[in-house]
């Protein structure tokens, strides 16, 4: 077996690969911030104390956690239009997906980040006449958030591979844009294998990099 | 698609002589054959792999690092990918080998790297002390591996093992991409052929549930049979 990347030319970059890089970027994005503002919902809910609360969210979190991700792809994709009444591009289907399904990973990252801040924190919230909102926002929150920075950001790199899997409902992402090209020049192993150092690549830089800031945070503390 | 509910789906005929029951059955066979198959060579690569992590010489040190990175990097649907069309393509005599084997070593060397970081932090876990005494009496370091430090850290290990064990259960779903008729394709696939989505997804993730579940149950049951009394979580 010999390789022949000479196919690869600016043209298939901007032809096949672009579009579907910048859909996975895209997709990693809007679920990561979506997912952690979801999240730290959920979190909040599940620390409140009140069954009403406790119960849903614990409940929403557990389940999306024991299903595998590419059953939940599917089930939105067919509930979606269920639920709407009209069809939904798998694009926008896997945006919706992986922003509800993130929500419960980062919820339980917020939980324990939040968690993790003194009993006396709150309390001085409360001492110096805070409400329950202005403590979370102000005192709480800022620091969980910060104490569990590296904890989301491997969790966000952990996204960027699943993103892949949006292969089950036929989106075009980077997986599929490397895929289209090799069925188009008939060259699906080099391909896979630049699909392969890509992937590497960015997750690999992006872990070095949690890696970093992980000492810098240690130092401070 | 109408809204009411049709359980009869499962007792029609696939056209091949069975009903979607029998298929979903032998589809959940094969979501249990794969992830068990991947869960052996997870366990077995993962602990080498992560003992390599804290092993006194700086070269398996750097093999176990450089595999951890390796297999954690790369998004498991395209290492499946590689060993179903990139791999068989370096080595000709793999292109015989069928694609359930190739699945369970993808799967299984992924989550190998997982696996690994577990045993190596169960290991750093450990007082140094207990390394230096096993030493101290006499001991090699493979005798102080045997004898002293894994039986230890095996049993630490334990809890992040569940929790990676039902993992592999959800993670054999990406075995639909190279045509392995588990679960997640019979739910694509009689999804298709009878417009009962909603049956059929139900009934695929209730199976996906039991199996992670008895996994769960049955990791803790070891848990509790191996616990050593005295230390942490480890009664009486």
């Amino acid at each position: 077996m010999t390789y022949d990347f000479s196919f690869v030319n600016w043209g298939v970059v901007t032809g096949f690969l672009l579009k579907g890089f910048v859909f996975s970027l895209q997709l990693t994005v809007v679920a990561m911030l979506g997912g952690i503002v979801f999240g730290t919902v959920l979190a909040l809910m599940r620390l409140s104390g009140k069954p009403w609360l406790v119960l849903p969210a614990s409940g929403y979190v557990n389940t999306m956690r024991s299903i595998p991700l590419v059953m939940v792809i599917l089930w939105f994709f067919l509930l979606i239009p269920l639920l709407t009444g009209k069809p939904m591009g798998a694009e926008l289907s896997a945006i919706i997906t992986f922003t509800a399904f993130e929500a419960a990973y980062y919820s339980e990252i917020m939980r324990a980040g939040i968690q993790s801040i003194p009993k006396g924190q709150v309390f001085a919230g409360y001492a110096v006449g805070m409400n329950y909102r202005q403590t979370m926002q102000l005192i709480v929150l800022p620091q969980a958030f910060r104490n569990m920075l590296p904890v989301l950001l491997t969790q966000t790199i952990v996204l960027f591979q699943d993103t892949s899997l949006v292969y089950a409902i036929g989106a075009y992402d980077l997986l599929k844009g490397f895929e289209v090209a090799g069925r188009n020049f008939n060259r699906p192993v080099e391909t896979y294998l630049m699909a392969t150092v890509i992937y590497f690549a960015v997750c690999f830089s992006l872990s070095s990099l949690v890696r970093v800031l992980q000492k810098k945070i240690q130092i401070i503390r | 698609m109408s809204s009411s509910w049709d359980w009869q789906v499962f007792l029609q005929d696939t056209g091949g002589g069975e009903t979607y029951l029998d298929w979903l059955i032998s589809a959940w066979g094969w979501t249990l054959a794969v992830a068990l198959s991947s869960l052996v060579v997870a366990m077995v690569v993962g602990s080498i792999v992560g003992i390599c992590r804290t092993a006194p010489s700086k070269a398996l040190v750097y093999f176990g690092n450089t595999w951890t990175e390796l297999f954690r990097n790369i998004p498991l649907l395209v290492q499946i990918f590689l060993w179903y069309h990139v791999i068989p393509s370096l080595f000709p005599p793999l292109k015989s080998v069928p694609s359930f084997l190739l699945v369970v070593f993808g799967l299984g060397l992924f989550t190998s790297a997982r696996i690994a970081e577990q045993v190596r932090a169960g290991i750093q876990s450990l007082p140094r002390g207990q390394t230096n005494a096993g030493l101290a009496l006499g001991f090699t370091w493979p005798q102080t591996y045997r004898f002293v430090i894994l039986p230890m850290a095996f049993r630490i290990v334990i809890p992040p093992l569940t929790s990676e064990s039902m993992n592999i259960v959800k993670n054999s779903s990406v075995a639909f991409a190279v045509s392995i008729s588990e679960l997640t394709m019979f739910a694509m696939q009689a999804q298709e052929e009878t417009s009962r989505g909603i049956e059929v997804y139900l009934a695929v993730t209730l199976l996906y549930f039991i199996s992670a579940f008895s996994i769960n149950r049955i990791m803790l049951a070891v848990e509790n049979r191996i616990r050593v009394p005295g230390y942490v979580g480890g009664g009486k």
